[in-house]
């Protein structure tokens, strides 16, 4: 009998030949992300028990990726980045991505793989549900706490218990209206947020070969909404080709060793969906499996556009955004942030008809930011596009439980970036082919 | 751990997130610093929906305003309790709030990994429904050694589901004291 993917990466960092669902390992690590929210209570919980002297496990694995609370006056916010800068100094490590610096990132889970940090058949943890996003590159990613974090900072190990795989099958190919958001709001809203919890998701089929990286990214991202322990597609040339020139530009380790699903059955779930055949999806207020179709509730009226955060803030996302803003005017206020402040350099290196991505969207009356989480979580009261009142906001961001971005009476639609744009363009919830003409 | 644990009941209901059980703009605080670490306490459940906030009639604090924590002690959950952000300030923040057993019908990973790893508090199961049993202050108490629940307010005791795995790091206090005690820390 084979093993799922999932299966094979921690049975490799247990030191074993095989592991079976349901059992509890200890494995080794091979990247530790902390950002500036969880950070500063890690990096306590690792001088508490380690001491005031001890080093990381090793300088080369832990990844520090100031990006939740950048542009604000708040002074505790602006302390945890020095606490992340002294620790940097301190421990001499390479991998801190600073704010005010020209190395200064973004979002986390997008920095990761541009920076050359995720490769095929490793372990990555971070401080960070959305850790998981990196399944897209065929590995084992997951979300844990600072305590955790802490310990894997001394250690380089934490336990696990193995995961039951649940198998998504997509066949077709994806419509021009159609991103990978609409895919995983129609399994989430399948299998509600908690379908997936201590469980595997993995993805695979020809609709998924056919995706690009990003797209696979943005399905991994929100398994999380699921209770998804981790997400995983198996990687191909498209996965190869594109950590090679990451590790590459940035010089991080460049050799890898693939996994591939043997299992052939023992799946606890298996599904298949068709392409060709779904909707634009939206997940309407308090959560992320409240699915409908964007033609049943089409003409809910809105006070706000979000585009941005690691699920809808990478450079396809804006390309698809612009291909319906492009020539025409937003109705309600439209927030842009770039996840990466390589995303945010895009925009202005990236043409639509002539223009650059940036005119294209402050052409049609939108306020773009800064690259950083911005108010895909609230945030300290200043955050850019922050709902400091209870309004109707549609967002390509990825949870919309109460108070997520900001009031606790808000409503927030999640949709893809396409379905957010096209809303924009009418101040109620539309359906993006009819703007695509 | 304690295995014994008597108090007052505050009931939520399904999926309690992360977000509501502490809020993200409270996060900047560095939980590591004690003189910080004490106002997740006074923030705890603060962003509960007054609809949703200590059932079955809601409307009720957690914390009084000005308090620094809670007068409830066992919190009595729905489905899916913790689900959202991998924030082990959210554990911590009932922990501060006097919460030291949370009783759930399911939970969300992270927050349950969070719960065991960090010490803050233990994550009992019950497989019966008991946000429609339990209200709001009834007096409750929690046998961990028995695996059961009374309410001595309405007179009726439930079976909680066994802690499985994680029951050595429960009872070694945290990760850190569990790895020390098999001797992984050297
Ligand atoms: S963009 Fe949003 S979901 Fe992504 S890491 Fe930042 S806060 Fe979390």
């Amino acid at each position: 009998m084979g093993s799922t993917m999932t299966e094979q990466i921690l049975a490799r960092h247990a030191g074993r030949d095989s592991v079976r669902a349901g059992e509890t390992i200890w494995i080794d690590v091979d990247i530790l992300m902390t950002h500036d929210v969880c950070g500063p209570g890690t990096i306590g919980v690792f001088k508490e028990h380690f001491g005031d002297a001890a080093r990381v496990w090793d300088r080369h694995k832990v990844v520090l990726i100031p990006d939740h609370y950048i542009f604000t006056a708040d002074e505790h916010a602006n302390r945890n980045v020095r606490t992340l800068r002294e620790f940097a100094a301190e421990q001499d490590l390479p991998y801190f991505y600073d704010v005010g610096t020209e190395r200064y990132k973004g979002v986390c889970h997008i920095a990761l793989p541009e920076e050359g940090h995720t490769r095929p058949g490793e372990v990555l943890l971070g401080t960070d549900s959305h850790t998981c996003t990196a399944g897209a590159f065929g590995e084992f990613a997951t979300g844990i706490g600072n305590t955790e974090a802490g310990f894997v900072m001394g250690t380089g190990k934490l336990w696990v218990k193995v995961p039951e795989t649940m198998r998504f099958e997509f066949e077709g190919e994806l419509p021009p209206y159609l991103m990978a958001k609409d895919l995983i709001l129609a399994v989430i809203g399948d299998i509600g947020t908690e379908g997936a919890t201590y469980r595997a998701m993995e993805f695979v089929g020809e609709g998924i070969s056919g995706l690009t990286i990003e797209d696979r990214m943005t399905l991994c991202n929100m398994v999380i909404e699921a209770g998804g322990k981790n997400g995983v597609v198996q990687p191909d040339e498209v996965t190869f080709d594109y950590v090679r020139r990451r590790t590459a530009k940035s010089g991080t380790k460049a050799d890898f060793e693939p996994v591939y699903d043997t299992a052939d059955g023992g799946y606890v779930h298996v599904s298949s969906y068709d392409m060709s055949r779904l909707e634009p999806m939206v997940a309407r207020p308090h959560s992320p499996d409240n699915k409908s179709c964007v033609s049943e509730v089409a003409g809910t009226r809105l006070d706000r556009a979000y585009i941005g955060s690691c699920t809808g803030g990478k450079v396809s996302d804006f390309q698809a955004a612009a291909r319906i803003l492009a020539g025409r005017e937003v109705r309600i206020d439209t927030f842009i942030v770039p996840a990466t402040t390589e995303v945010a350099a895009a925009l202005d290196t990236e043409r639509l008809n002539g223009q650059t991505l940036r005119e294209v969207f402050e052409g049609a009356g939108c306020r773009v930011g800064q690259a950083s989480c911005a108010a895909c979580l609230g945030g300290p009261i200043d955050t850019f596009g922050r709902l400091n009142e209870p309004l109707a906001c549609i967002s390509a961001t990825n949870r919309n439980f109460p108070g997520r971005m900001g009031h606790k009476d808000a409503g927030v639609y999640l949709a893809s970036p396409l379905t957010v744009a096209a809303s924009a363009l009418t101040g109620h919830i539309t359906d993006p082919r009819d703007m695509l003409g | 751990m304690d295995k014994l644990i008597q108090g007052r009941a505050y009931v939520l209901g399904d999926k309690v997130d992360t977000d509501q059980i502490i809020p993200a703009n409270y996060l900047v605080y560095d939980p590591s610093k004690p003189e910080e670490r004490k106002l997740f306490g006074r923030y705890a459940l603060c962003g509960v929906p007054p609809e949703g906030a200590g059932l079955p009639d809601g409307g009720v604090p957690f914390v009084e305003e000005g308090a620094e924590s809670s007068e409830y002690r066992i919190v009595v959950g729905g489905r899916n309790f913790g689900c959202g952000s991998s924030r082990e300030h959210a554990p911590l923040a009932l922990a501060e709030a006097g919460i030291t057993v949370v009783v759930a019908e399911s939970y969300a990973r992270i927050f349950y990994r969070n719960s065991v790893n960090g010490g803050y508090l233990v994550p009992a199961e019950c497989a019966e429904r008991l946000v429609e049993q339990v209200r709001t202050g009834d007096e409750l108490r929690v046998d961990l050694a028995a695996g059961t629940l009374e309410n001595l307010t309405r007179g009726t005791t439930h079976k909680l589901l066994p802690l499985g795995a994680v029951v050595g790091i429960l009872e070694a206090g945290d990760i850190f004291k569990y790895a020390g005690s098999v001797g992984m820390l050297g």
